[in-house]
Formats: structure tokens, sequence, C-alpha cells
């Protein structure tokens, strides 16, 4: 087709999108500049980057291994409360992270519901704090994220594939390997890369549950090195090697992957014949209780013991809630001011561009921005008086990557059905973007801004580097807080956390299926 | 008058070669077998395809410069041709301006519109509260406001039942009529160009042919014509 018209105007998204590879090319420059390459890697730092692929590997492992029967339970059996425990597999997403642990110290902590039980046997306590704390932590966030990326695959294969296996009375293993496994092979890798690849820029969980020599992530190295240290040279470094593994694992992943889990249609159930006996319902039974045992009971957990302490939370707490509120507001904003451009730009044929910076968005990771912008700001004023903003920017492209993938395909579904249209009414540029493309998108962009707002709120990542004591959002605040041992009052902040994230997220997305039509 | 002046349209596929002129207020049909370049001739006109060579010209002006939305043309498509999250009223509107709000005198325009095809009181409406044939009524009270000189039908009627069809077609005729349109309507069906087309098209052939009397054509097809029509029409 020789389609010359096109009423969507990619300039703006184009600006925007080089502003994005700008911000993150410029910053890794600082960072390589700084970096004195004769030094080489210390001992430490190689325990560093040791730590990182040992701990991702085991939890990309874990999660799927167990992310599979789940899936798998979840693909062939209908209960009450199924589509609600799917939807709820989505819910990590959003989850800060810092909530998450102070949930799961809840029963797997020192005074946790784990050891209780463990004492009250007379076995020996367990040990939440180093590699298995990491990794513990990195499962319950990735288990759900696994489970729906290979259960997407399930619900893909064609229904009249087990028509007809159910025809040929096909069963149990002789299933499994004709139709399970060859779908299984297209999705465990790509399943495998994706969380590989998110937990090797752990930070919050490394500083929270890992630390000391034995227990950091090259993440958390580059942390202490500025501010235990402030070694400028050995951060660069390291931002250096975080910047390498990330971007061949963020290569990876998005060669192996194919879909991304925020797909809709999970709550379809296929119509299987096979898996009727006994054994095969009761091993499904426990997989889909035990899956949803380990994600509700440390979440049920925290919220009775911060329920008891929110009303008592000292001052401190709500003034940083209320700046967390205004730097996710801050971010949101950023956030869709670049996604929306860069999304009506995809939609035309420059889009190409456009990818190249929502790749770069995955490859990037918070602390190398951060450390960047903190080296590019020295000169010139105080860092930590940019400590709020910065972290409402870092946020926002973090955050992009996600939106776009949210935003694209109503984006070119939008230029492809009313394209023509917007051109023989002579709507081009300005009026049809505000007209028709952002009114056709507005449950996309509100489901981008509530996801934006929602892990702005919860993000304990580069705020930790700018931030002074009298500064903090309530994830910084709340991990002061655990690091005083006011375990109380931790817990009633996490709450708080939790009902923020949850409900920014709740409101925008809800805010914009409002009245929207089809 | 309306000519196309030695254009040649290629694509990938083939190629849609056009010498003719069209003159003003006439009702044209384009007629010819399926993948013949009917669409193709329509969007060329319009500017949504690009020539290869030749000249589009109207009243002596070469469009060739200009963007779809700029030329002296209102064009409805096979499908989309409301956007569904406006109303009525808003969707005739955009006939009229694009870029802002409407005063009081644009406001009765568009009213006027709607009741003109009789969809009086209805302006407040989402397409997905209006039926098929309402909603061309709607694209057809848009092309009302936008008083453009030539007006390109691609099928936007294909989907409605024949009565409505008739209905619309009746309809179009009656406007264009009216305001001393010029219409080039697509139709793979004989009986719409005997209906409101005084005139044919025939694009056979990778040639779309000056116009002729739509009677005598159809009584007494070429024969590719009337391999295609399969009877002796």
């Amino acid at each position: 087709m020789a389609e010359r018209a096109q009423p969507l105007s990619p300039l703006p998204g184009i600006s925007a999108a080089l502003l994005v590879a700008a911000l993150i090319v410029g910053t890794l420059v600082a960072v390589l500049v700084r970096a004195e390459p004769g030094r080489g890697l210390g001992v430490g730092d190689l325990a560093a980057l040791r730590f990182t692929l040992i701990q991702a590997m085991l939890s990309a492992g874990l999660s799927v291994a167990i992310a599979i029967p789940v899936a798998r339970a979840l693909a062939r059996r209908r209960f009450a409360g199924r589509a609600a425990l799917i939807a709820l597999l989505g819910a990590p997403f959003i989850l800060p992270v810092i909530v998450a642990i102070m949930a799961l110290l809840q029963v797997f902590g020192r005074a946790g519901w784990l050891n209780d039980v463990l004492f009250w046997v007379g076995l020996p306590g367990v040990q939440i704090y180093g590699l298995h704390g990491v990794v513990l932590a990195h499962v319950f966030f990735n288990l759900p994220l696994a489970t729906r990326l290979i259960l997407q695959a399930w619900q893909e294969v064609p229904a009249e594939r087990f028509r007809l296996a159910a025809q040929l009375g096909v069963n149990g293993w002789a299933m499994f390997r004709l139709i399970e496994l060859p779908m299984l092979a297209r999705v465990v890798p790509g399943a495998l890369a994706v969380v590989f690849a998110i937990c090797l820029s752990s930070f919050a969980v490394a500083l929270t549950l890992g630390g000391g020599p034995r227990a950091t992530t090259v993440e958390l190295a580059i942390f202490q090195a500025f501010r235990y240290d402030f070694d400028l040279t050995r951060a660069a470094m390291l931002s250096g090697l975080q910047l390498i593994l990330t971007s061949i694992a963020a290569l990876i992943a998005l060669r192996l992957s194919r879909a991304d889990g925020m797909g809709d249609g999970l709550d379809r159930s296929l119509r299987r014949w096979d898996a009727r006996g006994p054994m095969a319902r009761v091993c499904d039974t426990i997989w889909i209780a035990l899956a949803g045992a380990f994600l509700m009971l440390p979440l049920t957990a925290l919220i009775f013991k911060g329920v008891t302490s929110i009303v008592s939370l000292p001052m401190a707490v709500w003034s940083a809630a209320l700046t967390s509120v205004l730097v996710a507001v801050a971010s949101t904003t950023v956030l869709l001011c670049m996604a929306v451009p860069m999304a009506a730009a995809l939609a035309t044929r420059h889009g190409r561009w456009i990818e190249v910076a929502g790749i770069l968005g995955l490859a990037a990771s918070p602390l190398v921005i951060g450390t960047g912008l903190f080296l590019v700001l020295r000169p010139v004023s105080d860092p930590s008086n940019w400590a709020l903003p910065v972290t409402a920017l870092v946020n926002a492209v973090m955050a992009l990557p996600f939106a776009l993938r949210i935003l694209s395909p109503a984006a070119r579904d939008t230029a492809l059905r009313y394209g023509r249209l917007g051109c023989a009414l002579n709507m081009g540029g300005a009026p049809f973007f505000w007209r028709v493309f952002v009114p056709r998108l507005r449950p996309q962009i509100a489901f981008s801004a509530g996801l934006g707002a929602a892990l702005s709120i919860g993000d304990l990542g580069v705020i930790t580097l700018f931030a002074t004591s009298d500064q903090a959002t309530l994830p910084l605040q709340m991990y002061r807080l655990m690091g005083a041992y006011q375990m109380e009052a931790a817990a009633g902040a996490a709450l708080l956390l939790l009902s923020l994230s949850m409900g920014a997220f709740w409101i925008l997305d809800r805010g914009g299926r409002w009245h929207a039509e089809a | 008058m309306l000519k196309l002046e030695n254009c040649t349209m290629r694509t990938d596929e083939f190629a849609l070669h056009a010498d003719l002129s069209i003159s003003q207020g006439t009702r044209v049909a384009v007629i010819g077998p399926s993948g013949a370049g009917k669409t193709t001739l329509i969007e060329a006109i319009a500017g949504f395809r690009d020539l290869t060579s030749g000249r589009i010209r109207w009243q002596g002006q070469d469009l060739g410069d200009l963007p779809p939305g700029q030329r002296p043309i209102a064009m409805l498509f096979q499908d989309g041709n409301l956007f569904a999250h406006l109303t009525a009223a808003q969707n005739v509107a955009l006939g009229l301006h694009p870029r802002r709000r409407l005063s009081k005198e644009e406001r009765a325009q568009v009213e006027d519109a709607l009741t003109r095809v009789g969809l009086s009181g209805m302006g407040g409406r989402k397409p997905a509260a209006l039926s098929g044939g309402q909603q061309s009524r709607v694209a057809l009270a848009r092309v009302l406001v936008q008083r453009r000189d030539i007006l390109l039908l691609d099928e936007p009627f294909a989907a409605l039942g024949p009565a409505l069809k008739a209905e619309m077609l009746d309809l179009v005729a009656a406007l264009v009529a009216e305001t001393g349109t010029t219409l080039l309507m697509v139709s793979h069906d004989p009986a719409d160009a005997r209906r409101i087309a005084d005139q044919t098209v025939l694009v056979l052939d990778g040639h779309a042919l000056p116009p002729q009397s739509t009677t005598e054509v159809l009584d007494n097809p070429p024969d590719a014509l009337r391999d295609y029509l399969g009877t002796a029409g």
C-alpha cells in the first residue's frame, strides 16, 4: 500500500524518545568517564558479580519450576475464585518491594509464624537473611509473573488440539508429552530469561535481606560504594558492569519472550477432558493451595499486624507519605508526557526509533542512572536538593517500557481504524491527537498511569542515593524504621504504603474505564 | 470539471491507468470486477494514494500537492466513517471545524444537517446507540456540512440490507442534487448504478475508461464486464 496520509505527527514522540535516550546514554557516559579502567575489579566486586548471577539463576529456576505445575493446575481446573486468584497473580507487579519484604518477615522472619511453628514442634528456627532470603523474596515476586506467562501459553494451545487428544483417549503423561511439553519448550526459556533479567537488577531486596560480603548484588554494591565509602570511581565501575549485565539479559529476554504476561483473556478456561482422575485432582488442588497460601499468607499477616499500628504512626511517616504521593504525581505526569506521544509516533512508520528508546529503558538500571545524574549534578548544585525530582524522573523512565507495551497496540489500532477518516476531515496533528487518539486510548493511558503511579509510590531505589536524613519517601522512611527495629511502626507504614500504591492504581485504572466506549 | 490527465497508479501487484474527465454535478458509478482497481482510483482522487505519473485537476487546479483533508472532496469509506467515542452531533461537527468549539450558528447548522437526514433530536447519541442505517445517515449529515464539491463513496452502504441500501442511495441522490455536488460511487452492484448514477466509469484490465451512459453500458456490456456480471446485464 502506498499509504502516505497519516494524521498523527511522529515529531513529539521522537523528541521524547531522544530525551529518554539522552538521559540514559548521557548518564552512562558520565559514569564511564569517571570509571578508571586500569583499576579493575576488586575481590568484593567479583563476589558481588558472582552473588548476583547465582541468586538470579536460582530465583529464575525456582520461580519457573514452581510456576509450571501451578499454571497447569490453573489451566485445567475450574473453581470458585479462579478468576480472582489469576487477577491476584498480576498484583505483585505493583506491590512495593519493601512491603513484600515486610510481609515475608511476618511469616519467615525471626519472630515469624514459621519459626513459631518450628519452635513449637521442637525444630531449630530458620534465618531469612542471606542468599535464601533474597531468593525467597524473588520467588514471591516472580512466581506469579512466571505463572501468568506460562498460563498464557497454556491457554493459547488451540482447543481443537485438546479435543483431538480427548478423542484419541490421550491422558496423563502422553498428553503432557504430546501437547504440553512442546508448548513448554517454547515458553519456558523466555520465562526464565525474563525472571533472570528482573532479578539481576535487584536492589531493595538485597538491601533489606542481603548485605554483607556474601549477599551483595552489583546494584547494592553501587549503593554501598556510593553511600558508605563515597568511592565514586568504584561506583562508576560497578555501574558499567551492571549495565553490561542488564543489557545482555534484556536482549536475551526480549529475544526469547513473546508475551508480556499482561494480556487479557487469562481467566478463560479451556474445556479439557483429561486429568479427571483423583490423583490429578489432588495434585492440582495442592499446587493451587500452596501457591495461593505462599502469596496470601504473608500479606494477610502484614495486614493484621499493620492495622493495629496504622492509627498511631509517627508524624514523619505521614509526611513521607505525602512526599511519596507528590513524587508519584510528578512521575506519572512525566511518564504520560513521554509515553503517549511516543505511542503515537510508534503508530506511524517512524516507529522503529521509538522502540530503540524503549529497549534502552529496559536495560537501564535506576542506580546507574542515579549515579550518572549525581555525577552530572554535583559540580553545579548540591545533589540532595534534587533527590525528589530525580526520583520522579527515574521512576518515569523505569515505567516507560511497560507503558509503551500497554499503549502501542491500541495506538496502532486507532491509527489504522481512524487514520484515513482523520485525514479526510483535515484533522492532522493536534486535533486528531486530542480529539481522537487520546480519547480512544483512555483506558490504556489510565492503566499506564495507574501502573506508573503505583511503581513510583512503592519505589525504593534511586532515592537512597540522594536523600539526606531529613528527606524521605514512604518506602525510605519504612526502611529506616525497619533499620531501627521499630517493627510495629514499620508494619503500619507498610500497610499505608500498600494502600497508597494499590489505591493509586485502582483509582487511575478505574477512572480510565469509566464510561469508556468500545 | 474533474480531470484525470494520463494518470498511472502503480503498486507491487498491478497498475491502473486513467485518462478521463467528469463534468461538474454528474453522478458517476465506478464499476468493474473485484481487484480491478476501483478503490485504487477513488483513493488516488481522495489523496490517500500517490500517483506514479499524471495529474488530477479540479476546475483547473492541480490537486496533487494537497493532503486529503484539504482537497475539495468528502469521502465515505467502507467502514469506520464515525468516531465511536463521539456523539452523532460531534461527529457531524468535525465536518465544520476539527479544531475549535462551534459557534451557535454552527451548532444550528449541525442540527439542520441531522434533521435533513432524518435524525432530528438524535445528535446526543453515540454510534453504538444507532442502527447501521442511522450511522450512515450521520456520516451523510457530516458530508452535508462539509460542503465539498466532490463526494466519493467507497461502498459505504455495503453492509446494509437491500432495502436500506436503496433508501440510503436515494438520500445520497437527493442530497447531491440539492447541493450540486459531483458524485463518484464505487459499486459492485449494477443495480446501484442504475438507481442513481447517470454515468458509469468502467474499470477493466488496468484501465479506467471515460464515463459512458450507465444504461447503455449495462445494457450492452463489453465482454470483460459481461463475464463479471454473469448475465447480459
